[in-house]
């Protein structure tokens, strides 16, 4: 059993529950701990560095202290964007002018020996991997997935240190142990549009749509991705997609954890599946019922 | 008793407009040994140097001081003129009075008492110069030319037709370069072999020229004059003086997947190959890595040695490969070959030879995106680079010297430009320009300068190979600065339609079988996409493979891309600082054609005129070591960076050191490092310096006015 | 009939210092080449791209810049930076010039944007945690697209996607101190760059 100090997001615990239950679900399968933290707060998301980024230093420097307070020293998030502020903000410790200052607004000493990592690169350890491979039983056979970074797992590289920006293949060697069949499209680490689904509606369409787009023109039966605001804005939308005329989509977002939880045998509704709000049930119902490969 | 002469520059008014120089020749006229001292507006001038030789007969005049610039300016000048005049030419000192002094000073009273006090140093070290001569050395009349690429063929002709020998050493099996990769050239489309072939054809028949291919520099030592030089001549596996170049052994070999590097991975060759129709010498050389006879061979003397037999009993042998199957012998080249020219147990030879000089024109290789380019210097960004761009992931995103050979009538393709993918004429061809070049990121800020010219050309030629094609090119500044340049650049988008887009390319991603290349016109203001058949990658000039070890064996100087640095950069550009060696071409940066044939010939001119003296003067300000104190504890061996100590046995039986006068610079570390103060740097005895010193501190120190003078960072 | 611009180095010094400043990147180092534009997700849908913000600001029109659709729009995917051949940090100095723009009351070309991002950071400085359907509900109402999202509010309401009851940290009040400690810091960085302006004339 190996534990982390966890820090789910405020996402995990709202719009993006499915990320959640299928995370837990899947850890509690392969042995992983994860101790969420004791009373998080949010990270700041793209807000609080965008209008001031001591801001958000400060809300992440907290969350780190109270890592520090759990007495792990490996914190895992799930939502690549709390990841990207987690990493910016130790990052930024690394250079002391600019770490006195993060001290001065989080009120005190801030830990610089906590290693961030996003929960995708947790899951691919070596190890872990071979754990995975064997504790598979209901391979995803026949499943076209279209593996979708995002922007922030490995952008920008100086920081996040995390595969190749722009080829990245941890999500696709994931897929192919879990039994997937991987299609090469071009939206690997396009971008969804982030907030501007709300504030910008019609680019954040524009943006997703033409990753749904591309993710159909390569043949992928459902995108697979690890960040919860892409998932909201490829799920949630393909309805406004319809209506505002861009495309008539009908394809699964699932969260990779989602994925592993199908291929470790678990049930759907205990991963969050059903919750979607296009329909991610009907892809797996093709894939064929658990048996060893 | 020394007579001496002080002459005081103004140098216009860089030294006039902060020293008092009369004041200056006035103060010099009372030291001691002085009988003479005057000014004058600029002493470099030939009134100037004319007034320096009528005063040393006016006045009897044994010993000089000019008191102007750096003596790195005019010291060679200043010291012919003096011995024109009779006064020996190590008997001159110069104080230099502007960069150490008018041009760091503002206040007048104290650069006027600095500059007396270096005119007085100088006075004080002159009545104590030897009058030295200088040294002869011999001269072996060979030139070694490194690299046979346009610029070491054009150097090689010069000099062997000025009459003397060269050898053109070339490391890979045929002589051309890169520009027998070319199809056609800018700005004049002259067809590229066409120009080059008779070019090499000449050297070859050359009766003052030996050819090397396949062979590299091992070793170097010597100086100007005399380089001993170890030569590697690679096993070559044919024996060239008796293959007549048939051809039936390539035709016929068996071994055909080997990638070609002369088409740049685009087309296939055999193990046994000729690397181009017109390659030079037009005799094949065989690829022992992948050719099965060698393989066979050595299969047979390992399996021979593990079982303890002799080398003569290992041909009967019948070796198994890796996988337990027999291995096939082949031979199929030795039994086809009519002269009986075939020797699969060739080995490398290494050769030593001696020239008078050397020209490098190693050339250059390209930007390679897996970051192949990058040995011996430090790598800069992750890789591969330019990951967006997806060369090596995408067949159809190619170099632009892949598209060279595609060009090329006698290329993989026979001049058919097709997709590596599907084989198919691309309509829309994109090109990206300053890939690895002007790009700090990949630690390549400079500019290639050939780039910008041969995509223009490339879009000339694919227009004219199809008039239905249409070309982008996605560029960031033309640079099109020779003659005829920018109306070529303009020609290739006013007459053959090439559409110029001036932004970098974010990415290029595949769809539909075709490539989107997803650029920004900042002219306009807009993100442009393109829908290409085919994308051409611009990629820019680096150091050769190997430059670095190859400079570092000459002993010549480079900077941080490997390339070789010049004597001066205006005023010496064919020059190494290393006496003796000279460079060509883009061994010493990116440079178009015309400009590397000048330099070449260029270079030869210094080696003939090198060549047309009967020997080599030394400069005699070097060290020497007195033997009678030396206690050979080797340190100044340790210390030269040159090389130039050895040890001797004199009588008595004891070693002592002894100092090359030839290849010794008279930089003075032995004579510093000696415990025994045995060496002597003549020229810089202890007396001179000590009275140097003292000359210093036995004058008054005028009382500095100006407390406040601010930072002293004035150039004029 | 817009004019040509005037050229005069001493125009927009102070927002411009402040840029450089807090971002820690030269504005000169920027040899316009586009590579950011050409790739930035939002460049097709805007006034100004990348390229043309860095290049107003080189030119010292720090107005054109703050007042652009361009600037707001910018989600901070990092495209930019990563394929940057000057390795410049675009992100950085994009979010400084909203700094300045904020700190001055600009008007925002998608007054959307900064709305939002109020909205979203007053929910968790009461609460410590971002409140989804107070943001949404917040930003609707004060952007004036009431109805913005209802269609998706009903499917994640029965989904149990959406917590109506908003819940705080037991340390929201170290969340609102830091909220404090970071707003003071930033209106001396904003007084010390006007002052160092000031000083440099």
């Amino acid at each position: 059993m190996t534990a982390y100090a966890y820090y789910p997001g405020c996402s995990l615990h709202g719009t993006g529950i499915e990320y959640a239950k299928s995370t837990n679900a899947v850890c509690r399968v392969l042995g992983i701990e994860l101790k969420e933290l004791e009373d998080w707060n949010c990270c700041g998301a793209s807000s609080a560095h965008t209008v001031n980024p001591w801001l958000g230093h400060g809300l992440v420097a907290r969350n780190l202290k109270l890592a520090a307070a759990t007495g792990l020293k490996d914190v895992v998030l799930p939502c690549t964007a709390c990841y990207a502020r987690f990493k910016e903000t130790t990052h930024a410790l690394g250079d002391p002018a600019v770490a006195a200052r993060i001290e001065e607004v989080a009120g005190g000493n801030v830990p610089r020996d906590l290693a961030i990592e996003p929960l995708l690169k947790i899951v691919v350890e070596p190890a872990r991997m071979e754990h995975l491979q064997a504790s598979v039983v209901r391979p995803l056979k026949g499943l076209k997935v279209a593996p979708y970074y995002g922007c922030l797992l490995t952008r920008p590289p100086d920081v996040t240190h995390f595969d190749d920006p722009e080829d990245p293949q941890t999500l696709d060697q994931l897929m192919r142990v879990l039994g997937a069949e991987v299609v090469a499209w071009p939206g690997k680490t396009a971008c969804c549009g982030s907030n501007l689904a709300l504030t910008r509606t019609d680019i954040a369409l524009d943006l997703s749509h033409q990753l749904l787009a591309w993710a159909e023109a390569a043949g992928a039966d459902a995108i697979v991705t690890a960040c919860p605001m892409c998932h909201s804005n490829l799920d949630t939308r393909q309805g406004q997609m319809r209506r505002s005329g861009r495309g008539d989509h009908q394809m699964a977002v699932y969260y990779f954890t989602e994925l592993m939880g199908v291929a470790l045998g678990l049930g759907l509704s205990e991963l969050g599946i059903p919750k979607h709000l296009t329909d991610a049930v009907a892809p797996l119902t093709r894939v064929p019922a658990e048996a060893r490969s | 008793m020394a007579r001496i002469g002080v002459f005081v520059c103004h140098c216009g008014t860089n030294i006039a407009g902060t020293v008092d120089c009369p004041g200056v020749a006035a103060a010099a006229r009372k030291m001691p040994g002085v009988v003479f001292a005057s000014d004058y507006k600029y002493m470099c001038s030939e009134p100037g140097q004319k007034l320096i030789q009528d005063t040393i007969a006016a006045e009897k005049l044994d010993r000089v001081v000019v008191a102007s610039c750096s003596p790195r300016m005019h010291e060679p000048t200043v010291r012919r003129t003096v011995a024109a005049a009779g006064v020996n030419p190590y008997r001159m000192e110069m104080a230099n009075l502007r960069e150490h002094c008018s041009w760091v000073h503002q206040d007048k009273p104290v650069a006027t008492a600095k500059a007396i006090e270096l005119v007085g140093m100088m006075v004080a070290k002159v009545s104590r110069d030897e009058a030295l001569r200088a040294g002869r050395a011999e001269l072996t009349k060979r030139l070694l030319v490194i690299g046979g690429g346009i610029a070491g063929i054009q150097a090689a002709l010069d000099v062997a037709n000025a009459g003397y020998q060269v050898t053109l050493l070339e490391r890979t099996p045929t002589i051309g370069g890169k520009m027998a990769m070319l199809d056609k050239t800018f700005p004049t489309l002259d067809c590229s072999a066409c120009i080059l072939t008779p070019l090499m054809v000449d050297v070859a028949q050359h009766p003052n020229i030996t050819l090397m291919t396949s062979a590299e520099v091992e070793e170097v030592h010597g100086f100007v004059g005399n380089f001993e030089v170890a030569i590697r001549q690679k096993a070559r596996y044919v024996d060239h003086s008796i293959c007549n170049g048939c051809g039936t052994c390539w035709g016929k070999c068996p071994v055909k997947d080997v990638t070609s590097e002369f088409d740049q991975g685009m087309g296939k060759r055999t193990a046994i190959y000729l690397p181009f129709p017109q390659a030079i010498p037009n005799k094949p050389v065989i690829d022992a890595p992948h050719c099965r006879s060698i393989a066979y061979r050595e299969a047979q003397l390992k399996q021979a040695a593990e079982q303890g037999l002799s080398p003569e009993e290992a041909g009967k042998l019948k070796p198994v490969g890796p996988d337990g199957k027999k291995l096939v012998p082949c031979g199929i080249c030795e039994k086809l070959c009519a002269t009986k020219a075939i020797r699969f147990d060739d080995t490398d030879r290494v050769v030593k030879e001696r020239f008078g000089a050397v020209i490098v024109a190693s050339g250059y290789d390209l930007f390679m995106l897996d970051g192949s380019h990058d040995e011996a210097l430090a790598p800069q960004a992750r890789k591969p680079y330019y990951g967006e761009y997806g060369y090596g992931r995408y067949p159809d995103v190619i170099t632009a010297l892949q598209l060279e050979r595609l060009m090329n009538a006698s290329g993989p393709t026979k001049g058919e430009v097709v997709r590596p993918s599907d084989g198919k004429h691309p309509k829309t061809i994109a090109f990206i320009a300053c890939v690895g070049s002007r790009d700090e990121k990949v630690g390549r800020p400079y500019c290639s300068k050939i780039c910008c010219m041969y995509t223009a050309k490339q879009a000339i030629m694919l227009k004219e190979h199809d008039p239905s094609v249409q070309t982008y090119v996605f560029y960031m500044d033309l640079r099109a600065a020779g003659r005829y340049y920018d109306e070529f650049t303009r020609r290739a988008q006013e007459t053959f339609g090439a559409q110029y887009l001036r932004g970098r390319v974010s990415r290029v991603y595949p769809q539909n079988g075709h490539y989107v290349v997803q650029g920004y016109d900042t002219l306009l203001g807009r993100a442009i996409e393109v829908e290409a058949d085919l994308v051409v990658l611009a990629n820019g000039v680096t150091s050769a493979r190997g430059s670095v070890d190859l400079m570092q064996t000459l002993g010549i100087s480079y900077d941080g891309y490997g390339f070789i640095n010049e004597a001066h950069v205006k005023l010496r550009p064919v020059e190494t600082n290393t006496a003796g060696i000279y460079l060509a071409g883009c061994a010493a940066g990116p440079k178009d054609i015309p400009d590397t044939v000048a330099q070449a010939s260029a270079a030869a001119v210094k080696v003939a005129g090198l060549f047309a003296r009967p020997f080599i003067e030394t400069e005699p300000t070097i060290s020497e070591v007195n033997q009678a104190r030396c206690v050979a504890c080797h340190l100044c061996e340790e210390i030269c960076p040159f090389g130039a100590v050895t040890f001797v046995e004199v009588k008595g039986g004891r070693q002592v050191a002894q100092i090359n006068p030839a290849v010794c610079k008279g930089c003075g570390l032995c004579t510093a490092g000696c415990r025994g103060r045995a060496i002597l740097l003549h020229g810089f005895a202890d007396q001179q310096v000590l009275a140097q010193v003292e000359s210093l501190f036995a004058r008054p120190v005028p009382l500095r006015a100006a407390r406040s003078e601010p930072e002293p960072l004035l150039s004029k | 009939m817009p004019d040509a611009l005037r050229l005069n180095p001493a125009v927009s010094r102070d927002a411009i210092c402040f840029v450089e400043t807090t971002s820690g990147q030269s504005l000169h180092d920027c040899y316009q080449c586009g590579k950011c534009a050409a790739g930035c997700p939002l460049a097709r849908a805007t006034d100004l791209s990348p390229q043309q913000i860095i290049r107003a600001l080189q030119l010292g029109q720090a107005d054109v810049a703050l007042d652009s659709r361009g600037l707001w729009l910018c989600v901070g995917c990092q495209t930019c930076v990563t394929r940057c051949p000057c390795e410049i940090d675009l992100p950085r100095v994009m979010d400084a010039l909203r700094v300045w723009a904020m700190a001055n009351g600009r008007r925002s070309a998608q007054r959307e944007v900064p709305i939002f991002h109020r909205v979203f950071l007053k929910t968790v400085e009461l609460l410590g945690r971002a409140y989804e359907v107070g943001v949404v509900g917040g930003f609707n109402t004060l952007s004036g697209h009431l109805l913005g999202s209802a269609d998706l509010g009903w499917p994640m309401f029965v989904r149990g996607k959406l917590k109506p009851i908003p819940r705080h940290i037991r340390g929201r009040a170290q969340v609102a101190a830091i909220f404090e400690r970071a707003e003071a810091m930033r209106a001396s960085e904003i007084t010390a760059a006007r002052k160092a302006e000031g000083a440099a004339r």
